[in-house]
């Protein structure tokens, strides 16, 4: 793991104003590392989901600053800023527009960012497709005649068309079936060191999080109540709340059976 | 109740098969669907979505089978009993007495117009036409205290939108098990919660069943919930039965080709990565394979 | 497209639309050729054929300069449905275009875009149209401006209630990381998945004009004489009643005929754009 890539310094986060204000992230400071896959793990209330709109910049941080590569990026982003950073949603189904076809879909990206000339564009929209593991013909599909892994792989396309640095999975594959759910972290595994991406993958999934993440980020309440390597987060976790949420995961083999039972016994680790 | 049918097994389906007609023609949705529930027995239907297990659940509870386009054959019956021979009033009224149902997402499956205590009232009145209020809310309340829920007032007086997730799956749990009935569909409970309020939920469920030794048609996308919950499984790929047997010799030995892809695509959280799944579904076509029962 | 037509025809309320409408159209548009007396639209006399019942070749009967009956109807169905296609040609871009920016830009332009709206709407639309009638000449181009005035807010309304709700799905989400324009976001995201609710209200209004350009008539502020009008032509027709009743019926039975036909085919359209959603 080399340099910091993306980071927050002292990020908060309020919604509303006087006494119906919400205190949605309270000063979380977090690196991404250039290359690495960061999961950002926690339950609704917890404020994953505003980490990660602030970081794609719907909208700012009340306080704080975010930084890529050093440089602050402002409250209104540029495009340059926009490439940088790209995301994959949840849900395949609102994801990409019903009534525009796939190719048009896609498009969108190289033609906002103008990437390659015009003309290249329709060849550069088959390539990513292709990429994805999808037939180049689909370009001309509507969503509607997709699968729901297929429609993830077209957005997952689509991100990759910006030739973004930074990919913000959000739950990406939690609206899938198993088989379908492992296909697609397999081929985001693959795309990382290919197209030298750095993910940040929100989700309170923790068995999809031990085999993809490099660090884990636990958030409870709006604050970063624990950070480290995956292997210590799942061998020692540190706090308790991480464990609650490490036996909560429904398991289906005995090795995971009593990696439960031996969090439940052990007393709590800090790290 | 005559002898012969307290004998019979809670729920039997032989041979359910579902179409639906549609202007495109004819979609055959169940390719003979059979399994059957004992009294008291916990009972997995899982697969993946499309699979067939929720349209099961639903010709079960009889919300099929007035859908013009739906083409339905087999039989299916409750405590021995024909569901298709007994008359429809019948039916209905089996539904929220001898058979209820938890459905997945329990905000919504709450009326938000009305008070938990109103609504629990309607559901008690369908076993006890007579009922007051004041009893009803009676016997909600002490059967909230068996899903933790100790302060039954403020809760019966809430409306579904006061009360968290969570609490709302275990008030739908309260209602679906108040009129003790002999056979619960559990259609994903649980899904749209938080995993910490999932399990909490799960296991309230699994103790209060047991209790009362109520039989449950658990429908589950989920391997590692139906672990922690059933004592038996069917496993179901597009309308077919592929395996079957007592739930810790299919986890144990998973035998059909694709019971075991679908247990290898599972992370496990002692990691190992993520396993490469073949687009290409060779055997998943091979004829059932059933588990016999452990002798005890 | 071949699944839309199979729902279509799968109706037979869908079908009797489909038939009056067709019925409407053709009228209108080969009138030229149907209308037994073409030159009756004008200002034709024939005082010693007036006022007759329905006989041959007068089967609906002369009005009161003894003009043939069928033909006004076909020809004031030709320029109630131009009337109808322009003043829907010029209120759905305004009305769709302030309903988008008002949804999806929100704050300050959503609060002023809708306030004016509501003043446009809180008006009942015939007093609407007759006040401005009233100020100006009441000729066909002011009537089609009156019309028009009234009936963009609707579009308004629901294209603004529409957008609101896209607003909160991924591909707009998508489109904003991305970079997108807000005028692309709005006319290319959103505005496809306004279009079906947008046609199947135009189906709908497309009676609704013709019935609004007919009462302006009936009150003489619509379309003059001697155009052929079926408001005018009822109300012209209306002293008479009972006894030349062929004078009313036949345009009241016109009206009902485009009204309900465009009502039916409007209905069929949201079962076929509902279907895919």
């Amino acid at each position: 793991m080399n340099a910091s890539l993306l980071s927050l310094e002292n990020v908060t986060k309020r919604f509303g104003a006087g006494a119906q204000q919400v205190l949605a992230v309270d000063r979380v400071s977090l690196e991404l590392m250039a290359g690495e896959c960061l999961a950002i793990v926690g339950e609704s209330g917890s404020g994953k989901s505003t980490i990660a709109n602030m970081v794609l910049g719907i909208y700012p941080p009340s306080e704080g600053i975010i930084r890529f590569h050093g440089e602050e990026l402002p409250a209104r982003r540029q495009l340059r800023h926009r490439q940088l950073i790209q995301l994959v949603q949840q849900n395949p189904l609102s994801a990409l527009n019903p009534r525009r076809s796939i190719g048009a879909s896609m498009r969108l990206a190289l033609d906002v960012h103008r990437i390659g000339p015009a003309s290249s564009r329709r060849a550069r929209v088959s390539e990513l497709l292709e990429e994805v593991g999808l037939p180049a013909d689909f370009a001309d599909r509507m969503p509607a005649s997709l699968s729901g892994g297929q429609r993830q792989r077209v957005a997952i396309a689509r991100a990759l068309a910006c030739q973004s640095r930074v990919l913000v999975l959000d739950e990406p594959t939690s609206a899938l079936d198993v088989l379908v759910q492992a296909r697609v972290l397999r081929l985001l595994g693959e795309l990382r060191p290919k197209r030298d991406l750095s993910y940040i993958f929100i989700t309170h999934d923790l068995s999809v999080v031990r085999n993809i993440a490099d660090r884990v980020a636990v958030f409870e309440k709006g604050r970063l109540v624990e950070l480290a390597d995956t292997a210590t987060i799942f061998d020692h976790p540190g706090h308790p709340y991480t464990r609650s949420l490490i036996s909560a995961v429904p398991v289906i083999t005995d090795d995971e059976l009593s990696l439960r039972g031996r969090l439940a016994r052990e007393p709590e680790h800090e790290h | 109740m005559t002898p012969s049918s307290l004998k019979a097994p809670t729920l039997a389906i032989a041979d359910l098969t579902l179409g639906f007609r549609s202007w495109r023609g004819y979609a055959q949705v169940l390719h003979g669907i059979s399994l059957d529930i004992k009294p008291g027995e916990r009972v997995a239907l899982v697969g993946e979505s499309g699979s067939g297990k929720s349209v099961t659940a639903r010709i079960v509870l009889g919300l099929l089978q007035q859908l013009k386009t739906a083409r339905i054959s087999g039989r299916v019956e409750f405590e021995g009993h024909d569901l298709e021979a007994i008359h429809p009033a019948e039916r209905h009224r089996l539904r929220g007495t001898a058979m209820s149902m938890i459905f997945q997402d329990p905000t919504s499956s709450l009326n938000p117009v009305f008070t938990i205590g109103v609504q629990f009232h309607e559901v008690l009145k369908r076993a006890d036409a007579n009922l007051t209020y004041e009893a009803a809310a009676d016997r909600a309340a002490a059967i909230l205290a068996e899903v933790s829920i100790p302060d039954a007032d403020r809760v019966l007086s809430a409306y579904p939108f006061q009360l968290s997730g969570g609490m709302n799956q275990r008030v739908m749990i309260a209602m679906a098990l108040a009129n003790e009935p002999k056979l619960l569909i559990a259609d994903e409970p649980g899904t749209a919660l938080d995993v910490t309020v999932q399990a909490q939920t799960l296991h309230l469920m699994r103790q209060l069943v047991e209790d009362h030794g109520t039989a449950v048609l658990f429908i589950s996308h989920n391997l590692g919930v139906v672990r922690e919950f059933a004592d038996r499984v069917y496993v179901i790929y597009k309308g077919r039965i592929v395996e079957t047997g007592p739930t810790e010799a299919i986890f144990a030995d998973p035998r059909h080709p694709y019971t075991r892809v679908l247990m290898e695509a599972v992370p496990r959280i002692t990691g190992g990565g993520i396993p490469e799944i073949e687009e290409d579904a060779a055997g998943f076509g091979d004829p059932l394979v059933v588990h016999e029962e452990a002798v005890r | 497209m071949k699944r839309s037509f199979a729902i279509l025809l799968s109706n037979p309320m869908s079908v009797a639309g489909l038939i009056l409408v067709s019925i409407v159209v053709l009228s209108a548009v080969f009138a030229d050729y149907i209308a037994p007396f073409p030159d009756h639209r004008g200002a034709v006399v024939d005082f010693a054929n007036f006022n007759q019942p329905p006989h041959w070749p007068n089967i609906m009967g002369t009005d009161l300069v003894g003009r043939d009956m069928l033909s006004r109807i076909l020809y004031a169905y030709r320029i109630s449905l131009v009337l109808g296609v322009v003043v829907l040609a010029i209120a759905v871009p305004i009305g769709v275009t302030i309903g988008l920016a008002g949804g999806y830009l929100g704050g300050w332009a959503e609060y002023i875009l809708l306030r004016i709206t509501d003043v446009f709407l809180s008006i009942p639309p015939l007093v609407l149209a007759m006040s401005i009638m009233g100020v100006l000449e009441p000729t066909l181009i002011n009537g089609m401006m009156a019309v028009t005035a009234m009936w963009w807010p609707w579009y308004t309304r629901l294209v603004y209630n529409i957008t609101r709700a896209e607003r909160e799905e991924g591909y707009v989400l998508a489109a904003e990381v991305i970079g997108a324009s807000k005028l692309h976001i709005m006319f290319r995201e959103i505005l496809p998945n306004c279009v079906p609710a947008v046609i199947t209200k135009m189906t709908l209004d497309l009676g609704f004009v013709i019935l609004i350009v007919s009462s302006l008539s009936f009150l003489g502020l619509g379309v003059q004489p001697p155009t052929p009008d079926l408001g005018s032509m009822v109300a012209d027709g209306a002293r008479y009643l009972p006894d030349s009743w062929w004078l009313t019926v036949f345009p009241g039975l016109a009206i009902l005929v485009a009204v309900f036909g465009f009502n039916l085919i409007g209905d069929a359209m949201r079962d076929v754009f509902g279907g895919d959603q």
